[in-house]
This record gives structure tokens, sequence and C-alpha cells, in this order.
């Protein structure tokens, strides 16, 4: 009997750099150790049923990330005997916030995102008026011209909503920002923290939630 | 180079700002499953475990991985982990002053007590002064003192230690499990006298296993061979003989799982070390010996662990030569049972060449179907095949060849090699020829869906070998040799990749060097060269300004017929194997006389005289040497 669950979890600073496509394999094997038996697609090799949602790009960190999975157990498992085995099983950089069995005909995770929110966090000090000049500034703009990996496009559109955030602990400066990520429109935030014109690597990058999944 | 940053805090900061810039930043950050982090204040003896290669070439090493294991068990020693940075990351380093580091707690290398270095093989050579380099720690053991680590080594390429003998304080000859021990408790005793760094060689100067090369000179004749070892001191013993154990532990159960992807994604169990085979070419079958098994329950308990703490989907029963583990077939059955209910790929490499392999493959694929099987006959004449001592039948491999497209493989992968003792055309020749005959058998059942892939290395002659004492091939001679090769298989559609002779050359230069290479492989890394096993990275012309720097003619060392009373820069360090032994295997192979499995009649290679004690100590059918009764005389 295959069920499917879609589980909402962190990923967080161990997985940090691991890209999306090893991760999957992070998955597989957390799955195996947490004795929950894997359904496996049909062919020559035989794959095992995952599905994230939008890729979580290499460096960023998520604090609600969702999985779908499908488990093929001799008896019907419940969401919280899943979440239960996942979080008895240690797993560097996962953090299980929820799990919850849904029909196996919904649609998949990824045509459902439409839009992402992330905190960037500067590691450098930056001077607030500047950066709160340069936000409406770039805002204000009908357009931004950027070229990622040879082509070029608009990213004005892609920013569906931005402000500044202050971390006063950590004396640091940051951004919240709602990007589109539909198929071909995805924005990436380390490309408006370098139309900002400042450095896209010495930030932290935390994609804090992902829109357009009913749960 | 000059180290600016020292604290882990803020290699850890200068890290978030740098790991976007580099490819694969995730071999930089450690954390991943089974990792070991302990608590750095209260530990006192710190060791660090490094691969001088880039990360994931090192994680899935198995010798770094007993010993992350066992020495992580002792409560008063820990063990971090160390790998080269790639090209793009060393340069940003360097650039900021940041030192190499631990990657469980990120303090940098030269903080530690203890640095291990495993050397598998010998293009790693200039990497470890890199590594050294890296790390802020003086390159040469006379130039280091209480204040640095002690720089220790061990693998199968240090069973000839002179090369890079000036850049490591201490040798560590043979199987690390029990020595390592010994060196941590000896250095405790020595950290609580605070004693001198000679205090501290002297004192590991007893471990037996243990060679410390600033107690021994070598003196040469003018040819430039060498004379004698000279001992500096009583204390050193004249000969190491190398570690072993009388009985194989508990394999590792709790690997590093990387959450990256590198070279092998596996649970590696040793199902046996050693082998009773003989091939004259092979250098580990003389250093591993005696063969002691695994038994096929210890091996089953393992694998169920091992399984539960990784999550691992594959399993690989490693052995030099996996046919002659004595229970293969019932191991092979209680595995498949196992694949087959968990989805689990086994591998099972160095299968001989005989119809039962296929048998034993056929059960391990499980549900998957794999693609190719690959086989090393190594040889493709009758005469060739006697020289190297590894005899198989053409008949019989091309039986085998049948059953395996038989049984719906369509590609097989054949080694060979060229470049063997006495050689000629018409054995390299007979390469193609005989890989013709294997793809006709392939597509005479399965039709054009059969494949054949040729891996075609060159033979080096190995210390510690029958074949110590030849020459290698000229980079002229094997160039012809590849061409003939190539023009052999012409319009076959056989695959093949072979080795670049340039390549073939410096493993054959390093293996077989004395002291005096030491200058040259220094040289090599002034000029810039590491990262010498990356085909990309090589660079042969830097290796030869470097050999006239040192005004050394590299001709010496590979193309030289040595003669049979030459006393060699390794002679002083023994894998338990005779010289005399070695040498009548030499003469053996110039008459074609074959030594079959040494399991059905002992040829004294002079493993159980030097290990009798050990053998009285753990008898039993598991090591495959003969018993030695308590009384009798060895």
């Amino acid at each position: 009997m295959i069920q499917r669950f879609r589980i909402h979890y962190a990923k967080t600073q161990p997985l940090r750099y691991v890209s999306s496509l090893d991760l999957q394999k992070v998955w597989e094997r957390y799955l195996r150790r947490a004795d929950l038996p894997l359904a496996y697609s049909h062919g020559f090799t035989p794959q095992p049923r995952l599905q994230q949602a939008q890729p979580l790009p290499l460096g960023y960190l998520g604090a609600n990330e969702i999985i779908d999975v499908w488990l093929e157990a001799e008896s019907d498992l419940s969401a919280e005997e899943v979440q239960a085995h996942l979080r008895a099983t240690p797993q560097p950089g996962i953090e299980i916030l929820s799990v919850t069995e849904i029909s196996l005909e919904a649609p998949a995770l990824v045509s459902q995102i439409v839009s992402a929110d992330y905190e960037v966090w500067f590691l450098d000090p930056l001077d607030l008026d500047e950066l709160g000049h340069r936000v409406a500034q770039l805002l204000n703009a009908p357009s931004i011209q950027r070229e990622r990996r040879g082509k070029a496009y608009d990213l004005r559109p892609l920013i569906e909503f931005m402000e500044i955030r202050t971390d006063t602990t950590a004396n640091r400066l940051g951004l919240f920002m709602r990007l589109a990520t539909r198929e071909g429109a995805t924005g990436r935030p380390e490309e408006v923290v370098a139309a900002l014109g400042y450095d896209p690597f010495a930030v932290r990058i935390i994609r804090t939630r992902l829109h357009g999944v009913n749960t | 180079m000059k180290i600016s940053v020292t604290d882990p805090a803020m290699i850890e900061a200068w890290l978030e700002r740098n790991l976007m810039r580099v490819q694969k930043p995730g071999r930089y950050v450690g954390g991943e499953l089974n990792q070991i982090v302990k608590d750095w204040d209260s530990i006192p003896i710190k060791v660090a475990l490094a691969f001088p290669d880039i990360y994931e070439i090192g994680v899935p090493n198995l010798a770094l991985t007993i010993l992350y294991e066992t020495i992580n068990q002792r409560p008063n020693a820990l063990a971090e982990r160390v790998y080269l940075p790639w090209v793009d990351m060393e340069a940003l380093m360097r650039d900021a002053g940041i030192p190499l580091y631990g990657l469980e707690t990120k303090h940098p290398l030269n903080q530690f007590d203890i640095l291990g270095i495993t050397l598998p093989y010998e293009t790693l050579y200039t990497n470890v002064l890199n590594l050294l380099d890296l790390a802020g720690i003086p390159l040469f053991s006379t130039e280091r003192n209480e204040q640095h680590p002690l720089i220790i080594a061990g693998g199968h390429a240090t069973f000839n230690p002179e090369p890079m003998s000036p850049f490591i304080d201490a040798f560590v000859i043979g199987e690390g499990e029990d020595i390592i021990h010994e060196i941590l408790d000896t250095y405790r005793e020595w950290k609580s006298r605070s004693g001198s760094r000679d205090d501290l060689l002297y004192a590991l100067l007893k471990i037996p296993g243990v060679y410390i090369p600033r107690f021994y000179r070598p003196h040469y004749h003018t040819d430039g061979t060498l004379r004698l070892m000279e001992r500096l001191t009583e204390a050193a013993p004249p000969v190491i003989h190398k570690r072993i154990l009388g009985r194989l532990p508990p394999p590792p159960t709790r690997p590093i799982v990387p959450s990256i992807d590198v070279v092998h994604n596996r649970i590696a169990i040793e199902i046996m070390r050693g082998c009773t085979r003989g091939c004259r070419f092979c250098h580990a079958g003389m250093v591993t010996r005696p063969v002691r098994e695994r038994s096929v329950d210890e091996i089953l308990t393992a694998i169920q662990i091992a399984l539960k703490n990784t999550g691992y989907e594959e399993v690989a029963l490693l052995s030099l030569s996996s046919s002659d583990y004595s229970q293969i077939t019932h191991l092979v059955e209680r595995v498949s049972q196992e694949a087959t209910r968990q989805h689990l790929v086994v591998s099972l490499p160095s299968l001989r060449i005989e119809t039962v392999s296929v048998e034993l493959m056929e059960r391990l694929k499980g549900k998957r179907q794999s693609s190719s099987f690959t086989l090393a006959p190594e040889a493709a004449t009758d005469r060739m095949r006697a020289v190297i001592n590894k005899p198989i039948e053409t008949g019989q491999l091309l039986e085998t060849a049948r059953t395996i497209f038989q049984h719906g493989w369509s590609k097989i992968k054949l080694y060979f090699m060229i470049g063997h003792p006495t050689e000629t055309l018409e054995d390299v020749k007979a390469i193609a020829e005989v890989s013709r005959q294997v793809l006709a058998e392939g597509r005479r059942i399965i039709g054009h869906r059969a494949s054949l892939h040729l891996g075609v290395s060159t033979f080096v002659p190995k210390p510690h070998t029958p074949f110590q004492w030849l020459p290698c091939d000229t980079p002229e001679q094997i160039k012809t040799k590849q061409h003939t090769l190539l023009d052999a298989l012409k319009g076959t559609g056989i695959k093949i990749n072979w080795t670049d002779p340039r390549e073939t050359l410096l493993e054959a230069w390093l293996s077989r060097g004395d002291r005096r290479l030491a200058e040259v492989i220094y040289n090599a890394w002034r000029l810039g060269a590491k990262f010498d096993a990356w085909h990309d990275h090589f660079d042969y012309e830097k290796w030869m300004t470097a050999f006239q720097m040192a005004n050394l003619d590299p001709a010496f060392y590979t193309h030289r017929q040595r003669s049979l009373d030459e006393v060699f820069p390794w002679d002083h360090i023994s894998p338990g194997v005779r010289k005399a032994y070695l040498q009548q295997e030499y003469l053996n192979s110039l008459q074609g006389v074959l030594r079959l499995d040494c399991r059905r009649q002992c040829y004294a290679c002079g493993i159980l005289p030097t290990y009798k004690e050990l053998r009285r100590k753990y008898p039993g059918q598991h090591w495959k040497c003969p018993e030695v009764p308590v009384h009798a005389r060895v």
C-alpha cells in the first residue's frame, strides 16, 4: 500500500552547502535509517520516490522547506508515526517541523509554488541610511536589467515585496523579500543584493516560506 | 605560507564570507552524519588525519575511516579530518592567510599534537608538502620542534619511505589498528614529562613497526647505488618489520556519510586482508600478506549495523581476490537475501575469471540490472601469463565472457597491462586478438548491443615485489606498444583507455626512489607541482626541471636493470616477505615457472617465520598460513 506524505522541515547549517541533487540522496538515506520503506519507481533502475518543492540553492538555509515522500509499508503508517520515526533518527541539517498525509493524486509540489520569502543578512557592517536609499531606488526603478548565466532578464518584476530588517542582538542589517518562483521566472536574493551594489557572497540567505502550497 | 588567522571562530566567519566563491563548498565544512566532535579543551591528545587529496577522494578511504573510529573511541584522544583544498579554495586561503583546519572543530592544523597522513600511492607526495605548507608547518622534520605537531605517515607507498623521509618524523609500517594505540600512549607519556622533540623520537623508536628516518643515513657507491644504510644510534632497529594483526578486528560500521557526492558512496567491508595468489607484479599482494579472513557472520553483522548507521544503498565487499574468500558462495547467498529485501547494490570486485564468478554476480544483482562486468586478465598470451604468475587460459576467458553475455550483461570491461617483463609486440597484439574474440562472443549472443571496454595500464616495477630488479619500459617503448594496440583494434568498435606514459614515469621514479629523490620532490613542489595524480594537473616539465636542479638522472630510477646483489633503499623495511624469496620468484618468472595458490602449498615467502609467535597466539582457519605448533621450530 503506497502512501504519500508531505514533510515540512528546516534545512540548517550542516546541509547549507549541499545541492538539491545531493539533498535527494541525503533524504533517501535518512528515510532508510528511520526504517521508513520508500516506494520505488518501476523500470530498469528503480528509483526511490521523493519530490522536493522548489530546489533550495546551494548556500541558502531553509526555515520551512517541503518534500513529498512516497512510502510503501506492509501496513498503513500514520503521519504521527512517520514524524516520530524521523525525529528519533539523527540527520544533521534537517529538523522536522510537521508531517501530513496527502492524497496520491495531489498535484506535484513544484508546480504549485508561486513565490518565496527570504531573509538576507549582511555579514559585513553597512550604513543603514545608504541601504535604505539603495532599496528605495531599486524598488522605484521600472526595470532592473541583469544577466545570469549569459542570459539577460529583468529582475524588477520578480521582486514582489522588499523591506529592511535589523537584528539588534547580532547588530546586523538585513532584507526581507518576496520573490517570484514560477517556472522561467525565479528571482534570486543574491541577484537583488548584487543589484543593490553589495557583495552577493557576503550574505546569509534564509528562505523562510514557500507560497502556493495548501497545508 | 604565512598564517594570519588562528582562531576557529574567525576561520568559520571567513568561511561563511567566502565559500560561495568556490566550487563545491560542501567539501570544506564538515558536519556530516557520523562525524565525531569531541571537546577540544578537555581532550589531551589531538590527532588530525589527513588524506592528501580533495575531500571526494579522501572521505571513502578505508584506512582513515578505521583510524578515525579507533582514535575517537579513546577517552583521552580525539581525531579530526583534513583534506586538501582544490586550487580555487587554496588561492583564497593563501591570500587571506587562512590555515588548513580540522573539519570537525575548525582548529588550525598546527594546533594538533599529531598529524597522521595516509600515503596509499606515490603521486600524492607533492600534495603532502603543500598540505604542510598550507598549515604553516615547516616542511622538513629537522626544522620542527616541540611546538609543532608530530608528523607521521603510513600506507602502502610507505613500504619505501625513503623519498619522503626528510618530510616525515615517523613512518608507521604495516597495519595501523594496534600500533596507533602504542603511538598515542607514548606521545601521552612524553607530553606529561614535557620532553624534547628528540626525546619523543627516541621513545617512538622503541615501538616495533615505527621507522624514524633521521636515525639512519644512506651511503652511496660512486655509481649512485646504495652502499649501506648506516644507523646513527644503537636504538634504531636494523630492520623494521611491518606490523600485522593476528586476527582482523570488527570492521568500522559508523563511517562518515558525506552529504555531497564522493568517489565511493557505500559501506565498505573488508572480507579479508592479503592474497595467496602471488601475481609477481602486484605490490599489494606482497605487502599485505598473510591472508586473514573475517567470518561470514562477522561480515553480515557488520553490514546490518552499518546499514542502520548510514542508510547507504550500496555495500562493497572488499579484498584483493574475492573468489579466494573460503566461504564466498555462502557469503554471497546470505548477502544477496539482504540485497533483494533492501534495494541494496552489492559490489564484489576482484573476481577470478571463471563462470562461477558470473553466478556469484548474478545472485548479487538483486532487483537491479548492473550494466557492466569487469575482469582483469592482465596479459593475453600464455607465456606472458606465466611470467607474471597469473595463469588464465584464453579458452576460460572466452567461456566466462560467454556466460556473462548469456546472463544479461551487455558490457564487459577487461583490464590489461602492457610493459610486463620480456613483453614483445606479439604479446601486445594478442591483447587485441583476445579482445576481439571476447566481443565476438557477445555479438553472437546478444548482437550489436554487446560492447567491450579495455583499460590498458602500464606496468611499473614496485619495491618488495619479484620485479623490483627490473627496468621499466621507456616512454618510446610504451608509445610503440600503445600504438600497436590501437592499430590492431581499429575498426573493432572496442573502446580503450590507457595511461599517459609520462604519468607512468612519475610513478616509476617515486616507487623505487632513494632518499636523494626527496630533493626532486621538494623542487617539483617549489616549481608548482601538485595534484600529480590528476591528469590535467600533472606537469612533466616541472619534474624534469626538478631532476636537473637536483643533478639526478631520472633514468637511473626507472630504466636500469638492477643487479641481484644491489642493496635497495627499502631493504631495511620488511613486509615479512624475504628478499631471497622475491629473487627466487624473479628467476622463476624468467623461466616461466608458475607458483599456484600458496594455500595449497607453502612456498616459504618468509611471513610465517617472521610472525610465528603471532600465528601461535592466533591459531585457526581464519589465517591461511599453516598453523605453528606450540613446540615446533620454524
